[in-house]
């Protein structure tokens, strides 16, 4: 039983800093995350579900690329500190080449002098395993419906990753494992919890949930001026867990830093993507988050107890990237009194000329439509507005003209049109579907230099 | 009439096709006026036009939150979404505008 008032939580703990949470973010906080937070484990989250199928595009024109484009800049910064202060690193930065990451790694290892030892985490592309009549979970429609795909990739759980970490390894790359995984599987290791430990995993999990934002949890994404103020956003800081060996824990960050750990940051990240807070579903473990508590235990302390846990999965969750054509893109300005007017003019234009070649085409005036479409519109009238067309295009070449066609709202459209910029992107897709566990082979390969390698 | 902007906060997740969405009571003693009025119907009816597909609620009252899963709100899906906020991440937002009779 779990009330808001109850014991410590045990002395022996294990120390994980959320030090990235996403592909993006900053690499300034995860340095003072592992200088001076005092870390067991750093770990690094930085896939989204469409940076891995990105990553498998780079690999096919280069081999040796398709790992986290930020990673030699990530581990430059990094590794001398890891070292020094004797952090273990644990990340999906490998993205679609995990072998690939560790080799570079291994490279600036040399560059830097220092000893590393690092272990690959593999097995997470099922692209030749995949069935293409297998339903999509999102329509149950064949994924054969949406080629050409060009990635497929598993999400491994902490098991999977458990031999890298029994091997030693300073730092762990994987591809594609479940977020809140990176963070359970070295609590499996260090406390050897079982797979079927499921109240342990789901803790576990409500941990590595919270920390996989990064700054998330400690006010990033959660300002509001006047209603919800965070101080020193500039130099937010990034958390940490001490996790008890029974699974309860203690969220907070280094002292100094920007921002703020309270129960109403934690909450709205606990609650963050969760599509049934009674059944999270991961390849671990289905945790129960409905008994959870959050409790402030200090400044920027919240203490995390109550998650409970089903039987994981039968199947695994696999993501499927297909190329999905090109997004263009074309926006121009407009100020003053009746701006909205001639914006929507100007959409109307662009729309009357576009229509024919254009299937779907979106035309938004934002500062007014752009988010919510017409649901809360007309309540003010900006002093200005742009308008915004977009549409997906076969080719490159075909996306071009949306942007060329807003463009020439310059000459040919309404008065007062400026600043009128145009984009084009290739858009990846999306989908999941599910593969039977036996179908996944994960596997963990060694690479290494330095003083271990040596005495090895 | 107030806005659930002044009783709660809200952060806007997203998941395939799919929206989450938390409405946080600032203060435990407002829960449970928000669980009687920010209902599935209530939600449905404020965000017309912008959730197309059903809405399911979870009640969490240790944590004084709500949680709405709204299916087919984004627009086709996050990755292929023609929308300048393709993750809905704005919709947190929207929903706060909803009026809260006391």
């Amino acid at each position: 039983m779990h009330t808001a008032t109850e014991a410590p939580i045990a002395r022996e703990t294990l120390r994980l800093g959320g030090g990235a949470g996403f592909a993006g973010d900053r690499l300034d906080a995860p340095l003072d995350l592992a200088e001076r937070g005092a870390l067991d484990y750093l770990i690094l989250e930085c896939l989204a579900e469409r940076t891995i199928a990105l990553a498998q595009l780079r690999r096919r024109g280069n081999p040796t690329a398709g790992y986290d484009a930020r990673l030699a800049e990530r581990i430059e910064s990094l590794l001398p500190i890891l070292v020094r202060r004797k952090v273990r690193l644990v990340g999906n930065f490998g993205a679609a080449n995990p072998l690939a990451a560790a080799d570079a790694i291994v490279a600036i290892a040399k560059r830097l002098e220092l000893p590393v030892k690092v272990a690959a985490v593999t097995g997470d592309d099922v692209l030749d395993a995949l069935d293409l009549d297998a339903p999509t979970m999102e329509s149950g429609l064949p994924l054969s419906r949406h080629a050409p795909i060009v990635s497929a990739n598993a999400y491994l759980g902490a098991e999977a990753m458990l031999p890298a970490l029994a091997s030693g390894a300073d730092i762990v790359v994987t591809g594609r494992v479940a977020d809140p995984s990176l963070f359970v599987a070295p609590l499996m290791h260090e406390y050897g919890w079982a797979i079927d430990d499921v109240d342990r995993l789901a803790r576990g999990t409500a941990v590595g949930h919270l920390l996989e934002c990064a700054g998330q949890l400690c006010g990033g994404y959660f300002a509001e001026p006047g209603r919800k103020d965070i101080p020193g956003m500039a130099n937010l800081g990034f958390p940490y867990a001490d996790v008890a060996r029974n699974g309860d824990a203690v969220v907070s960050k280094v002292p100094g830093t920007g921002g703020r750990i309270t129960r109403a940051t934690a909450i709205e990240q606990l609650l963050y993507e969760v599509t049934d807070p009674n059944g999270y579903v991961t390849p671990d473990v289905t945790a129960d988050f409905s008994g959870v508590t959050l409790t402030e235990t200090g400044v920027d302390r919240v203490a995390v107890r109550g998650a409970r846990g089903r039987a994981r999965p039968e199947k695994l969750k696999v993501s499927v990237g297909y190329l999905a054509g090109y997004l263009g893109e074309g926006e121009i300005g407009y100020a003053g009194t009746g701006a909205v007017a001639r914006a929507r003019l100007a959409g109307e234009i662009v729309r009357e000329r576009l229509a024919q070649r254009f299937a779907e085409l979106r035309v938004d005036v934002i500062g007014s439509t752009s988010l919510h479409g017409r649901a809360f519109d007309g309540e003010e009238r900006p002093y200005e507005v742009r308008l915004r067309v977009a549409g997906r295009a076969r080719s490159r070449e075909e996306a071009v003209i949306i942007g060329d066609e807003v463009e020439a709202l310059y000459t040919n459209g309404p008065a007062g049109g400026g600043g009128a910029r145009k984009y084009v992107n290739e858009q990846i897709g999306i989908v999941s579907t599910l593969i039977d566990r036996a179908r996944v082979k994960g596997a963990v390969t060694i690479r290494e230099w330095g003083a271990n390698a040596e005495a090895a | 009439m107030p806005k659930l902007h002044e009783l709660a906060h809200c952060r806007a997740g997203d998941k395939g096709n799919t929206s989450t969405l938390s409405v946080i009571a600032y203060r435990a003693e407002d829960y449970p006026l928000l669980a009687r009025r920010v209902t599935p119907a209530a939600v449905a009816k404020h965000l017309a036009g912008i959730v197309r597909g059903e809405i399911r609620r979870y009640e969490l009252p240790q944590l004084g939150a709500l949680q709405f899963v709204c299916d087919d709100a984004l627009g086709g899906g996050v990755t292929t979404s023609l929308a300048l906020d393709a993750h809905g991440k704005t919709l947190s937002s929207a929903l706060l505008e909803m009026e809260i009779e006391p």
